[in-house]
């Protein structure tokens, strides 16, 4: 019995690096220019590399770049971090519930590499997920992470102009890539993001907060709205049938 | 390295850390509300929205840029290619779109 949950754990270990190497094409060029914007910022090699190694989280740094460029205090900058990332607590909640049984050390050792991206293709796959496929999806987005983050600082802006500026966009692509499916099926997906791109559209535009809150704000009134209206529809439905 | 920075970024690390972290201990096992189950369900999908709109107007100067790769993107999707073809159908027409214009 025991082997064979290990059998599956390594099977599911495999089947997450595979997922996970959309998301290295789509870090590779963040990455490689986060180590050029630190290296122009001031920061040592080994800095640029911890940081990616211990924050992994990619806005984040951008925006930490940004401050300590403005000479802006270490208190603000980890504050300001902590805002960005305060979305990762409602994508930890959604997988939570999403994620098989495993013990309580493996939860706190993978759930150090949610991200938007490692998320997004967790929570879009059909059925659970399992330790073995969150270790495997993660390490694969990790490694490039960091990798690239380093490579970014010694080499720089080594990729030719053009195929930098157009891989601005795999993330992006990556991102819809993983809803259209969904969205083929159910109709609910349909309504859930647009609504959601709707509210956080409005929310940037008349910039009222953050992109963090922003997008916090955008996910949670989406979901709840479109929970409520289907909630109301059931209970009427039930009654219709009484 | 500076002791400074370093300071910075343990402690970028640990209130990043803490919000991916405490729901799957906080709560394991439990069972959450049908409404809040329901609501968490939909958070992946809102997400993705949130996520690409309206961000995906701004990676270059030009927002025809994102549009287009967007709409490159979509089109690959629909057809039912799998997120790395989708990824690079994207970034081919994108190297095709600034290479023309």
């Amino acid at each position: 019995m025991e082997s064979t949950l290990a059998v599956k754990q390594a099977t599911d270990f495999k089947k997450g690096i595979q997922s996970g190497i959309s998301i290295a094409i789509g870090y590779m060029p963040i990455a490689l220019t986060f180590g050029l914007i630190a290296k122009t910022t001031g920061l040592a090699l080994g800095e640029t590399v911890m940081m990616s190694m211990l924050v992994f989280a990619g806005a984040a740094q951008y925006i930490s770049l940004s401050l300590l460029a403005q000479g802006i205090g270490i208190f603000e900058v980890i504050l300001t971090t902590f805002i960005v990332n305060i979305r990762h607590f409602l994508m930890s909640a959604s997988l939570n519930e999403k994620a098989e049984e495993d013990t309580v050390g493996a939860r706190i050792a993978y759930s150090f590499g949610i991200t938007d991206e490692t998320f997004s293709v967790a929570a879009t796959q059909a059925g659970t997920v399992n330790a073995g496929y969150m270790f495997g999806l993660n390490l694969t987005a990790y490694s490039s992470w960091v990798v690239f983050s380093g490579l970014g600082y010694l080499v720089g802006a080594g990729l030719p102009q053009t195929l930098q500026e157009s891989m601005s966009v795999a993330l992006y692509a990556m991102f819809v890539g993983l809803l259209v499916p969904s969205m083929k099926t159910n109709v609910k997906v349909i309504y859930l993001a647009v609504l959601a791109a709707a509210f956080n559209s409005i929310f940037t535009m008349a910039e009222w907060m953050s992109t963090g809150w922003a997008i916090v704000l955008a996910t949670l009134l989406s979901a709840v709205l479109v929970e409520t209206v289907e909630t109301f529809k059931k209970s009427r439905r039930t009654e219709a049938d009484e | 390295m500076s002791r400074e920075i370093i300071i910075m970024i343990i402690g970028m690390a640990v209130v990043t850390y803490i919000p991916r972290m405490l729901p799957f201990v906080m709560f394991r096992g439990k069972e959450l509300p049908p409404f809040l189950q329901g609501v968490l369900k939909n958070v992946p999908f809102a997400t993705l929205g949130a996520l690409i709109f309206p961000a995906i107007l701004f990676i270059q100067e030009d927002i025809w840029y994102g549009l287009i790769g967007a709409a490159a993107a979509f089109i690959v999707a629909f057809l039912g290619a799998n997120v790395i073809l989708v990824v690079i159908g994207s970034i081919s027409v994108l190297t095709l779109y600034s290479y023309f214009f």
